[in-house]
């Protein structure tokens, strides 16, 4: 048993010197105080979980049957002192650690603004944040840069020692938003809108991924986070502006085909209202917008003539009847394991449902559902969330 | 008038030859090939013995408890070897599939892989096996001579073993659900997921768990009624109690999966909108149902095997268990809080602080009465004398192994950590720190602890430390990497990586499945050895391992009324007691025995409603409806059986009880 | 731990029963315990009517939609069929095998009288372009109440099949203790019903 242990710290000792925990050494200020945070609660764990492992070891090993030297009591089953001990040692942990949660959860919610660049810099009125909207995408990510009018492809990048403001949302399935070297992950879920507020403190390229599995080409959805200086990033978005061809509706709509490893692309210019819209499901033409749905429905309904609004609210159908080679049997009659060609473009959504079709959908009367706001939507935040400023 | 074609589809659904998937599968066929072949051989193997007879009146419509419990234990072993398999795969693919190599398996392949192997372990391993200890050892601990409704029981079984029949045939015939093992929509839903693999997962799984519901009432009614006078509730032993408490969980937490599967099967069987993104629905409601259920779940688990450990703590030191009573407490305290932390599990879909940092501390709450447990196992060994059989060797390494867990456990409730570790392979691996450390050496110390009682002999204690030094070092080499992975920034079900510097870890946990591979074949190997060593092995005197509850007072294995004499409890570790003060065993005075009488409506049943799965999967909507009116009808018949019970004869006790007298004089 | 070893020396204490040990029957107690757990299952249901019931989808409200007067019909067919199996186990208790049967006929048919509005609403509902897939409101709506409803056929089914099991064997033994799961049953789904109609019904149109 010991021989294995230490055969394998040696291992250990010898992977890890290759390997990047970059878990455990960010370089943002929030995955910090959250590396912080998982550093603290092992150590005041560990005052507890050693000296259990080695009495266990040590009882184990003293009180084995062949010690006849040691003490044989076999009545006795009950001490009132030890039993005092043994629930209020853990319980003084849990306080602690109880403590160390209810005010780390609060201070580095991700909803919550920051207050501090690192530990050293506060947030003062003159800095500037810049906000990122994020949209999960079959399988790729989406970044839109309002203030800079840009839009990226499976690439972001965003100043370092600036607060950023990402706004998070999806169109099919659920994904999480992750950046290991920059902050926590969040969910990033269609019709819905969730928050991250984080900030990067050295320059560098670093890793993004999606952390929920959202179907086959989910392997493949990461992206390059770049933390440049300010004029890096300034440079960046010019370079996105020259190069990027526009991203109106129209595009929006076929960037949003499931597709697989996509590579970097970017867009230099984004219609407006296009990541409301999204947010709210009404990038198609004709489809009314979640905010607007909301709105009818808090006034009471449409009352019971109101069938096209169930045509212009239909969204998971709206690749109904097309085909791609991802999906299984059957709905289109490939072989469930028989993986065929290469997984761009595949679509998953195809069910048998005749009669659901939108194709009709564009001459749908009374289609003006998305032109009317503003771009306030009133998507719901999250289920249990505290809406914030 | 029917075509041809519509005949063909109003006859077989959705169902066709390209969906039968080893025709385009080599892996598959071969699987299929070596199942066919394997399946013929045990069927012709019995019908050279000629033991269909025997199974069908023995065991399958048996309403013997025991005999239950074994067939649900053999049953979890068969679905071990399936999920242990889709591990190895999992793990050979993500050791290969590095840049420019795709690995073997294709992400439609693999994404059914890490979903039935989460889907099998938990609902087709760990389920049945605790089910079946449970079956076979709490009545035997209280003194009952069979359940509160022993045909119940034995329906019970057949519907686990239908769900885990269904889940088989997505195997072969069709595929599985792509989803992972708790299918969130709107990637379940049916837009998402057109094909059968969803519908597979949500039959299988809702078949299972009627029967699952039912033993837990069953098992609930037998503990509070069936209990031997004398024995009052702090006189229960442990493992019954954590029993109780496993089915108070299993009753109160089993509906809300089965009302949960019910809606995600509306959204996609009726159009409803419960769970899709349109027209009003909301995906997340599904997700806190499902955990609500899902967390209970894991404590269901957990449980039996914490039970388990205490009796055998207690038995291999010779010692009564420390801390009876606070036992019992810190199980009732895991059993409410179970049910006020599920949020836990999805701290990062954006719920306020307040709200994550509240389930954070009763999430952390719970390791309290844990650690408590742990103290009192501790504890009972100090001042033990003990005996390193092959049950104690797990507990120790369960001990161990298990603080890790617990630890990585308590790391994952702070919510600003879980941001970091969420869906990471450290979540991963800290489930599998506790499942494995907890529930699966619980089980296997479990099987090794009561084998002698439901077979007579002991297991062979040489390939019992083999299989148990494979397991633990096998475990650390499979995990330990997963953490440092985690902390890497790896997250789980991912089939492909680009970074090369990972590969090393991935390796690693490969060779570490691989001794667990090890661990489960040396368990076979025990298995047969201990069979073919038998009578070298044998317990006469019912006693093997000078145990200290009421089952070992009968004799190995238990006569089919268990108790000749109702037996009356004094003290608990009852059958201790009854040693030390000088039990003298009756010899006369037998009577005649009220026993309940086999039947064959559970096998008919759970035949129907694998029957009724297949055409709801595969919109066979005319067999799904007679297979429905079959078990209605088949039901109501059964109601019309009022002759359900015999008497085993005075003079059948008495041959029984002399055998056993003379046995033990030998003995002495 | 002293008080033991005093009563190990001071008697010989009996280790098992000599006479036949009759446990208390569970049954009972075991579908107690299946009603709770049925109990739990439209625990969900109501709560998913409660977190998606304003979930219109710019559709039809309930107040566009419930005809309380229907429904309050309704609702004293079911509250009848309770009372109406209360006086059927009266009756049982007496030994009385033919005003038993009488009485659960009644009972029968109140609730089959329950089953046909039930149904007619629905269709009705549908017919309107309110059905099931209209909204994640119109969804919940369906499945709560419709699962109630189908408690009540699998009831009305297992009424015929106990009365039939009545006529053939008498009230014995057996047979008293399915009545009194029925009745159990049925006055559960009476409850179920009161809660429904005041959460879904009353609420939605007058709330």
């Amino acid at each position: 048993m010991k021989l294995i242990c230490r055969l394998s710290a040696l291992i250990l000792l010898l992977a890890l010197s290759g390997c990047d925990l970059v878990v455990m050494s960010p370089s943002g200020d929030i995955a910090m105080q959250q590396r912080d945070l998982i550093i603290i609660s092992v150590v005041l764990m560990l005052l507890i979980i050693i000296p259990v492992i080695c009495l266990t070891l040590y009882f184990a090993w003293h009180y084995r049957r062949s010690n006849t030297s040691a003490q044989y009591d076999p009545e006795w089953h009950h001490s009132t002192r030890l039993e005092v001990i043994i629930w209020a040692a853990p319980l003084a942990i849990i306080i602690a650690l109880g403590a160390v949660t209810w005010i780390s959860t609060h201070k580095l919610d991700p909803y919550r603004p920051l207050d501090r660049i690192d530990a050293a810099r506060p947030v003062t009125p003159e800095t500037k944040p810049i906000t990122i909207e994020v949209v999960a995408l079959d399988w790729k990510w989406l970044f839109l840069y309002p203030e800079q009018g840009i839009a990226t492809v499976n690439e972001i990048a965003a100043p370092i020692d600036t607060p950023i403001e990402f706004k998070i949302t999806g169109s099919t399935v659920m994904n999480s938003f992750y950046i290991p070297a920059l902050a926590g992950q969040i969910y990033a879920m269609p019709g819905m809108q969730t928050k991250l507020h984080a900030v990067m403190n050295k320059e560098g390229v670093y890793e993004g991924f999606s952390a929920n599995y959202s179907g086959d080409g989910f392997s493949g959805m990461r992206f390059k986070f770049h933390g440049v200086s300010n004029e890096g990033f300034d440079q960046w978005v010019s370079q996105v502006k020259n190069q990027g061809s526009p991203l109106n509706r129209d595009a929006y709509l076929k960037l949003e085909r499931p597709s697989a490893r996509v590579p970097v692309t970017y867009y230099g210019q984004v219609e407006n209202g296009l990541y409301e819209a999204i947010l709210n499901l009404c990038v198609q033409p004709g489809q009314m917008c979640q905010n607007e749905m909301m709105h009818i429905d808090m006034m009471g309904g449409a009352g019971k003539d109101s069938a096209e609004n169930r045509e212009r609210l239909q969204y998971d159908t709206r690749w109904t009847n097309e085909e791609g080679p991802g999906a299984t049997y059957p709905a289109t009659g490939h072989g469930a394991k028989s993986h065929e060609g290469t997984e761009a473009e595949t679509a998953p959504g195809s069910a048998a449902q005749p009669g659901k079709g939108n194709d009709g959908m564009s001459t749908m009367p009374g289609m003006s559902g998305h032109e009317g706001h503003d771009g306030k939507g009133v998507a719901p935040d999250q289920l249990n969330t505290n809406t914030k400023p | 008038m029917f075509t041809n074609s519509n005949l063909l589809e109003f006859i077989f659904g959705r169902l066709s030859w390209d969906s039968l998937a080893f025709t385009h599968e080599p892996i598959l066929l071969v699987t299929f090939i070596g199942v066919v072949l394997g399946g013929l051989a045990v069927v012709g193997a019995i019908s050279y013995f000629r033991l269909w007879g025997y199974l069908w009146n023995e065991w399958f419509t048996s309403v013997d408890h025991k005999k239950i419990g074994i067939m649900y234990v053999i049953l979890s072993l068969v679905m071990l070897l399936r999920g242990f398999a889709d591990a190895v795969m999992m793990r050979t693919q993500q050791a290969m599939a590095f840049g420019a190599n795709e690995g073997y398996l294709p992400p439609s392949h693999y994404d059914q892989i890490f979903t039935a192997h989460g889907v099998i372990m938990i609902f087709f391993f760990a389920m049945p096996i605790v089910t079946g200890v449970m079956n076979f050892v709490v009545p035997l601990q209280i003194g009952a001579r069979d359940v509160s409704f022993p045909f119940l029981n034995n329906f019970s079984f057949w519907m686990t073993a239908a769900g885990a029949a269904i889940i088989m045939l997505s195997l072969f015939v069709g595929e599985f659900a792509r989803t992972g093992w708790l299918a969130y929509p709107p990637l379940s839903g049916a837009d998402y997921s057109p094909g059968v693999g969803v519908d597979y997962y949500i039959w299988g799984l809702q078949v299972a768990g009627v029967g699952t519901t039912l033993s837990g009432i069953n098992l609930i009614a037998t503990i509070v009624k069936m209990r031997a006078p004398g024995m009052t509730m702090m006189k229960m032993p442990i493992f019954t109690w954590t029993s109780l408490c496993t089915n108070v969980l299993i009753v109160a937490s089993f509906p809300i999966l089965t009302a949960t599967l019910v809606l995600l099967t509306l959204d996609r069987y009726a159009g409803t909108n419960f769970f899709t993104n349109d027209l009003g629905g909301n995906p997340m409601m599904y997700v806190n149902l499902i955990w609500i259920w899902g967390h209970p779940e894991v404590y269901i688990l957990i449980l039996p095997a914490f039970g388990i450990f205490s009796e055998i703590v207690s038995t291999f030191s010779g010692k009564r268990l420390f801390g009876y009573a606070s036992m019992v407490y810190a199980t009732v305290v895991i059993t409410i809080l179970s049910y006020l932390v599920w949020l836990h599990h999805f701290f990062t879909m954006g719920s306020g602080a307040s709200v994550n940092a509240f389930f954070g501390i009763t999430t952390m709450i719970i390791s309290i009465p844990t650690g408590a447990k742990i103290f009192n196992w501790l504890f009972t060994m100090y001042r033990g004398r003990i005996r390193y059989e092959v049950p104690m060797l797990w507990t120790i390494g369960f001990m161990v192994t298990f603080v890790i867990g617990g630890m990585t456990g308590v790391m994952l409730a702070v919510p600003p950590a879980d941001f970091v570790l969420h869906n990471s392979l450290f979540l991963i691996a800290h489930f599998h720190n506790v499942i494995i450390g907890g529930v699966v050496f619980g089980l296997l110390a479990g099987v090794n602890f009561w084998f002698p009682k439901a077979f007579g002999y002991k297991l062979d204690p040489f390939w019992g430390k083999m299989s148990f030094w494979f397991w633990l070092i096998g475990f650390y080499f499979a995990f330990m990497p997963l953490y440092v992975l985690g902390l890497m920034g790896v997250t789980r079900r991912v089939n492909h990586f680009e970074d090369p510097s990972l590969q090393i870890w991935f390796v690693i946990a490969a060779f570490g499945a691989f001794l667990i591979a090890l661990g489960i074949g040396s368990f076979l190997i025990q298995l047969v050895v201990s069979y073919l060593k038998r009578e070298e092995l044998r317990d006469l005197t019912g006693d093997p391992w000078n145990a200290r509850t009421l089952e070992w007072s009968t004799s190995s294995p238990p006569p089919e009324y268990n108790y000749a004499f109702t037996p009356v409890i004094h003290d608990h570790d009852s059958w201790y007691d009854m040693k030390r003060r000088g039990y003298v065993r009756p010899l006369e005075g037998f009577k005649p025995i009220h026993m309940p009488k086999g039947t064959g409506t559970g096998v008919i049943l759970s035949g129907l409603s694998v029957a009724f799965a297949v055409g709801m999967i595969w919109y066979m909507w005319w067999l799904a409806a007679l297979a429905f009116l079959g078990i209605i009808v088949v039901s109501i018949a059964h109601t019309f059986n009022y002759k359900r019970d015999y008497y085993i004869p005075a003079e059948t006790v008495v041959e029984t009880e002399n055998a056993r007298t003379k046995q033990l004089a030998e003995q002495a | 731990m002293s008080e033991n070893q005093a009563a190990v020396s001071a008697e010989n204490p009996q280790f098992y029963l000599t006479e036949d040990h009759h446990p208390e029957n569970s049954t009972m107690l075991g579908f107690w315990i299946y009603l709770m757990s049925d109990c739990l299952m439209f625990a969900v249901l109501f709560a998913t009517y409660a977190v998606l019931g304003r979930n219109y989808a710019a559709g039809p409200a309930p107040a566009d939609l419930f005809d309380l007067q229907l429904v309050a019909i309704n609702t004293a067919m079911l509250l009848f069929s309770s009372i109406t199996y209360g006086f059927a186990m009266l009756r049982m208790e007496k030994g009385d095998k033919s005003g038993t049967l009488m009485w659960l006929a009644i009972t029968g048919l109140f609730g089959l009288a329950f089953l046909g509005i039930e149904l007619y609403e629905f269709s009705h509902l549908i017919h309107e372009g309110a059905g099931p897939q209209r909204s994640a409101f119109l969804s919940a709506f369906f499945t709560l109440v419709g699962t109630h409803g189908l408690h009540v056929t699998f009831g009305s089914i297992w009424l015929v099949t106990l009365m039939v099991q009545v006529a053939k064997h008498g009230l014995i033994e057996a047979n008293r203790r399915r009545l009194m799961c029925l009745s159990m049953f049925w006055h559960f789904l009476d409850v179920i019903w009161i809660g429904v109609f005041s959460l879904v019904y009353l609420i939605g149109v007058l709330g």
